[in-house]
């Protein structure tokens, strides 16, 4: 048998799959056609909000009543609403309302939360569990009904709202401070810094902050998308902006009146915060990869 | 005729060649060993053998002729016929090779039920026979117990039951015992020897460590790079290697030199334990790591802390580096001050040199770090220091702009020392400094510390587990046991004339020299 | 084990007095006079001259006693009166409540399928781009908002296919689109988690030594990999089932129905602030009641935590 083996011919046989291993590495080099896409969209509508005068010259309050209720077309690109108005001027319009709102909300978690994350993480004991006990609570009470409560205190509005979703997120962005914190303190990179004489500020600074920072900047990506979400939502049940106001979830509200004949009030602008939402995603995540 | 003969086996890793062109043959009932360092190739074709690769590898040629037939061409689903019943596994590290929430005997009667036996009578009567046969004592209480509940040595146990409940021809021995405690080591590599010689089975061992090797092969495959570097009886390719790695292989390994003792200079004491203790709580009940350890390092010395896990040197260590405070007792270093300033003059080096590197801090400010913290020179001054500690470890100057993932491992473990060193401190705790290092870079790292001992009249706090290199490096011994010294002398002492039980059971598990 | 269980109920019932607080204390910031509103409702039948007894009373009193009297209220399951309506909140409570809760189960099973078949197929498909696919609809699950969703499937179901009546049709015609619109966005995490717990269990050594055993890849997922991924699963589908409630406000708010959803709506509009309290309390309790249950079946399904639950 040993004598029949002919080298280079023996079957090539592929090993198979019978364990997939799970680590998905891209090829070096290629560019992430999903991630590149992510953020023109998120460039696309920062300039929306920015210089919305060179994406179209329809006025996004005042309508052209006899160009009511137009399909999506060449002359309006997402048709126009029941008293004429240009559905895409007010989606282009509309768009600095939910980012600085987003952005507004994020600013609230990310500070807030970052800040008792650290808190806890750094000082521990009673410290820690004290910030841990009222993140529990705060987790306990969904999101939105945390939102709401915020806006009986407030009032209705788009910077009341706007605060109302920053404070639901405190909980998770306190959470995952914390754990990071306490993950990276445990390193022996850190025990070995202060090994080198490093003082507590020093060590902190220089050794624990930058490592634990990275999964929490990926969150506050993807908050900004939940954000956008949560208020176009409470744009949508009436808490946010008042009505000529061309508010994102404002706007789907009004097309509600309208869905038997006329899908594009409601449908596109619809489309538009999924696609922002879902790049603020895709850019979390590629951060998450990146720093985790 | 071979039971298994490989002929010219090639494997790549997303295109890139890992293994190029392997052959190799084991006889029924031999042990063949495939030896070399990490990187060698020698996991990838074992694994390659029972069609086992990770997605992202493919054979690419090569024929496996196990009795018969050519495995290379088989499908999976015909590979699922050998593999447990003709090939066993027994894998390289048994604290993960067991699924946690599955009971023990569930997990041996599985290789039956998958090949299958129906009677869940006639499995459970099987797996306690296998139980027993393994040497697990009580097997009705182990069968049913989670792997958790069972030390590291029973679950590599268990895993050769699972392994060996067919009555395979072929085990592959991945690593089995490298992530085990020595005296455990060589039991379990006594279980398979006595299998082997009882069922006639043929036995492939993978191991990178040619002490093991050596003690328990018929013949030796060495591989470096991919490549079958020499291959030959294992007594005559020990007793006259032809290649200059396997060489290079047998000089390094520290079970199998024969160096001479270093001798005991004599001297003040640079550090002085006495009467430690350290008390963990444990739910309700408190427990001693350290239970009234006491030991003095004579200045420029090494000083070996020796002990499986569990054993309480590390924390020892780490009281000594005061980075945990002793429950009771007291550690003195001649001539640390207080405070800040004691991490001037003690340092401790980790076994991970990964871990214990900022990944996101270059190399030289990884190294400038003390510097900038006892405020030592100013900028220039500090660079310049870098570069004369980079020089002192041996590691070209441009590294200084590299960040720790893109060195070796041996490079990371110097780069550690480098910081060590930059603090001009008199004492260095070594912490297993050298266990997570290949051979080869574990002799180069040996070598650095000794010269640095010689250059800097360092003296050395060593924790190891591995006598071996124990022996190689440091002038006086403790052996640590549950917490306790049950036995302290100079290393000419301890390993010529062990006075303790303990010592001599770890000593007896140290590989045989055979040169 | 009965030392875990005490000490994880006591810490339930700790984070839902605090729950009750905060937000007893956050809605009590409101201006307006809560003690008036409480009662003047005509059903007490209390004369104005009484009110003002009682006024002065726990304004006399203190705040304190005010929120151990609403306190003592909840513990005995009198949540108070409504401002709105002036009915007991209990009532509204009880009246909303099956509604939503036939609503939102339906809608956490159909989004347990969702989540499991996604990840099974993406973790049993070879072809990466089956898989990849598979694995983005969770993204796109969680960047859909409920509120156009709805609308979304009004349209094409109600309008186009004409498959479910706008108005009017069976229980279960009008039952189908809002679980769907409730069950999405909850589906997206649950899936996500387990398709990485997935993921993370098949980079677990003891894999490729069951492999070695001779066992078939179902046989792997179904006996080894399945098993083990259940358990972080469990823990954010123990997290989502509070997200029901909120998502049933927007859900019942889009497709007209009643239920607790509805009621917040009305509650936060008229600044009702006892029905408020009793909403946040009721999702609050059904989080910390879920995660107590998670927490005790936890130590059930994997042996490990049975020690360090004794």
């Amino acid at each position: 048998m040993t004598g029949a083996s002919v080298p280079g011919a023996g079957g090539v046989g592929s090993g198979g799959v019978p364990v997939p291993a799970r680590v998905a590495r891209r090829p070096r080099g290629r560019v992430p056609v999903g991630l590149v896409v992510a953020w023109l969209v998120v460039g696309l509508v920062l300039l929306w909000a920015v210089v919305p005068g060179l994406f179209t010259a329809y006025d996004p309050i005042a309508g052209v009543p006899a160009e009511k209720l137009r399909p999506p077309g060449a002359g309006h690109l997402f048709g126009t609403d029941a008293v004429g108005r240009d559905v895409f001027a007010r989606v282009v319009h509309g768009s600095v309302h939910s980012l600085s709102g987003a952005l507004v909300a994020v600013g609230v978690g990310l500070l807030l939360g970052t800040l008792l994350g650290l808190l806890a993480g750094a000082a521990g004991g009673v410290a820690d569990a004290a910030v841990m006990r009222v993140v529990d609570v705060l987790l306990s009470v969904p999101g939105l009904l945390l939102a709401l409560t915020v806006i009986i205190l407030l009032g209705p509005g788009t910077v009341n709202v706007a605060i109302a979703v920053g404070i639901g997120s405190v909980a998770a962005f306190a959470r995952l401070a914390r754990a990071e914190v306490v993950r990276v303190r445990r390193t022996d990179y850190v025990e070995a810094a202060f090994g080198s004489g490093g003082r507590f500020g020093a060590v902190l600074w220089r050794h624990v902050l930058p490592n634990s920072l990275g999964p929490v900047v990926a969150l506050a990506a993807l908050q900004f998308g939940a954000a956008i979400l949560a208020i176009s939502t409470l744009g949508f049940l009436g808490y946010g902006a008042e009505p000529p106001t061309p508010e994102w979830g404002l706007l789907i509200a009004e097309g509600r009146n309208y869905l038997a004949t006329s899908w594009w009030l409601t449908t596109l602008p619809g489309a538009v915060v999924v696609a922002v939402v879902l790049a603020a995603g895709r850019i979390s995540r590629s951060i998450g990869r990146e720093r985790g | 005729m071979s039971l298994l003969e490989v002929h010219d086996l090639k494997v790549s890793y997303d295109g890139r060649p890992a293994v190029h062109g392997v052959s190799l043959s084991v006889e029924p009932g031999e042990v063949v060993a495939v030896v070399g360092e990490s990187g060698s190739g020698k996991s990838t074709t074992a694994h390659a053998l029972i069609g086992l690769l990770p997605s992202n590898a493919t054979l690419d040629a090569g024929r496996i002729l196990f009795g018969e037939a050519d495995l290379a061409g088989w499908s999976q689903r015909r590979l699922r016929s050998v593999r447990g019943s003709r090939i066993g596994l027994v894998p390289q590290d048994p604290a993960n090779s067991l699924d946690p929430v599955k009971t023990v005997g569930a997990q041996i009667g599985e290789v039956l039920r998958v090949h299958g036996e129906r009677d869940r009578r006639k499995i459970r009567a099987r797996v306690l026979d296998l139980l027993a046969r393994v040497g697990l004592p009580d097997p009705e209480t182990r069968a049913r117990q989670y792997p958790h509940e069972l030390s590291g040595g029973m679950r590599q146990r268990v895993l050769i039951a699972a392994a060996i409940a067919l009555r395979p021809s072929l085990i592959i021995a991945d690593e089995p015992t490298s992530a085990l405690d020595v005296t455990v080591q060589r039991r379990i590599l006594d279980l398979i020897d006595d299998l082997r010689a009882e069922y006639g089975t043929a036995v492939l061992l993978v191991t990178h460590d040619l002490g093991v090797a050596a003690g328990r092969s018929d013949r030796l495959v060495v591989m470096k790079d991919g490549r079958v570097v020499e291959r030959g009886p294992t007594s005559s390719v020990l007793a006259a290697p032809q290649e200059g790695y396997t060489k290079r292989l047998l000089d390094d390994a520290p079970a199998l030199s024969a160096r001479p003792f270093p001798d005991h200079p004599g001297g003040p004491p640079a550090i002085v334990v006495r009467d430690l203790v350290k008390e963990f709580r444990v739910g309700r009940r408190p427990f001693r790591a350290v239970d009234g350890v006491s030991f003095e390092v004579t200045r420029g010395t090494t000083h070996a802390l020796v002990g499986e896990s569990g054993s309480g040197k590390t924390t020892t260590a780490r009281m000594v580096a005061r980075f945990a405070t002793p429950t009771s007792g007291t550690v003195s270093i001649a001539g640390a001050p207080d405070g800040r300033r004691f991490r001037r003059h003690v340092q401790l080096v980790y076994q991970n040199p990964y871990g214990s590197l900022d990944p996101r801090q270059t190399i030289g400010e990884i190294i400038e770090e003390p510097l900038r913290n006892f405020g030592l020179g100013d900028r220039p001054a500090r660079r310049a220091r870098v570069a004369d500690l980079l020089e002192r470890v041996a590691l070209p100057g441009e590294l200084a702009a590299r960040r720790p993932r893109e060195l070796s491992g041996g490079q990371r473990q110097r780069v550690a020392i480098a910081r060590a060193l930059a603090a001009e401190p008199e004492v260095l705790v070594l912490d297993e400094a050298v266990s997570a290092l290949d051979v080869t870079v574990q002799a180069q790292i040996l070598a650095l510390l000794e010269r640095l001992q010689r250059e800097l009249g360092l003296t050395y706090l060593f924790i190891s587990h591995d006598l071996a290199v124990v022996r190689q490096i440091s002038h006086t011994v403790s052996v640590m046991s549950k917490g306790r010294i049950v036995e302290t002398g100079t290393t000419r002492q301890v390993f010529s004339d062990p006075r303790h039980d303990y010592t001599r059971e770890l000593l007896a598990a140290i590989p045989e020299r055979v040169r | 084990m009965t030392r875990y269980l005490l000490s994880r109920a006591g810490q339930a019932a700790l984070v839902l007095w605090a729950a009750f607080t905060a937000s007893y204390v956050l809605l009590q910031l409101l201006p307006g006079d809560s003690i008036l509103i409480k009662f003047q409702n005509p059903e007490l039948g209390l004369s104005p001259q009484q009110i003002a007894e009682i006024r002065a009373y726990y304004a006399g009193a203190s705040p304190l006693a005010d929120y151990a009297h609403t306190l003592l209220g909840f513990l005995t399951g009198s949540f108070g009166y409504s401002i709105d309506t002036g009915t007991p909140v209990v009532e509204r409570l009880a009246e909303a409540l099956p509604e939503t809760a036939r609503l939102a189960s339906a809608a956490f099973l159909l989004a347990v399928v969702i989540a499991v078949v996604i990840a099974f197929a993406a973790s049993y498909s070879s072809a990466s781009w089956l898989r990849g696919a598979l694995l983005s609809v969770p993204s796109l699950f969680i960047s859909v908002p409920a509120f156009w969703l709805g609308i979304l499937l009004i349209q094409i179901f109600s309008f186009r296919l004409r498959l479910v009546p706008v108005i009017g049709g069976s229980e279960v015609q009008q039952l189908v689109l809002p679980v769907l619109t409730l069950a999405v966005p909850i589906s997206a995490p649950i899936a996500q988690v387990l398709a990485r717990a997935i993921d993370q269990v098949y980079a677990q050594p003891f894999v490729p030594v069951i492999a070695a055993k001779g066992a078939s890849r179902w046989w792997i997922l179904w006996r080894h990999v399945a098993r083990n991924a259940v358990l972080p699963t469990l823990t954010v589908a123990g997290l989502t089932l509070g997200e029901l409630i909120a998502g049933s406000v927007v859900t019942e708010t889009v497709f007209g129905r009643a239920g607790i959803g509805r009621l917040t709506e009305q509650a936060v509009n008229a600044q009702d602030t006892p029905v408020m309290l009793a909403v946040v309390v009721l999702a609050a309790a059904v989080f910390v009641l879920v995660n107590l249950l998670v927490d005790v079946l936890f130590p059930i399904l994997d042996p490990r935590l049975k020690g360090a639950a004794a």
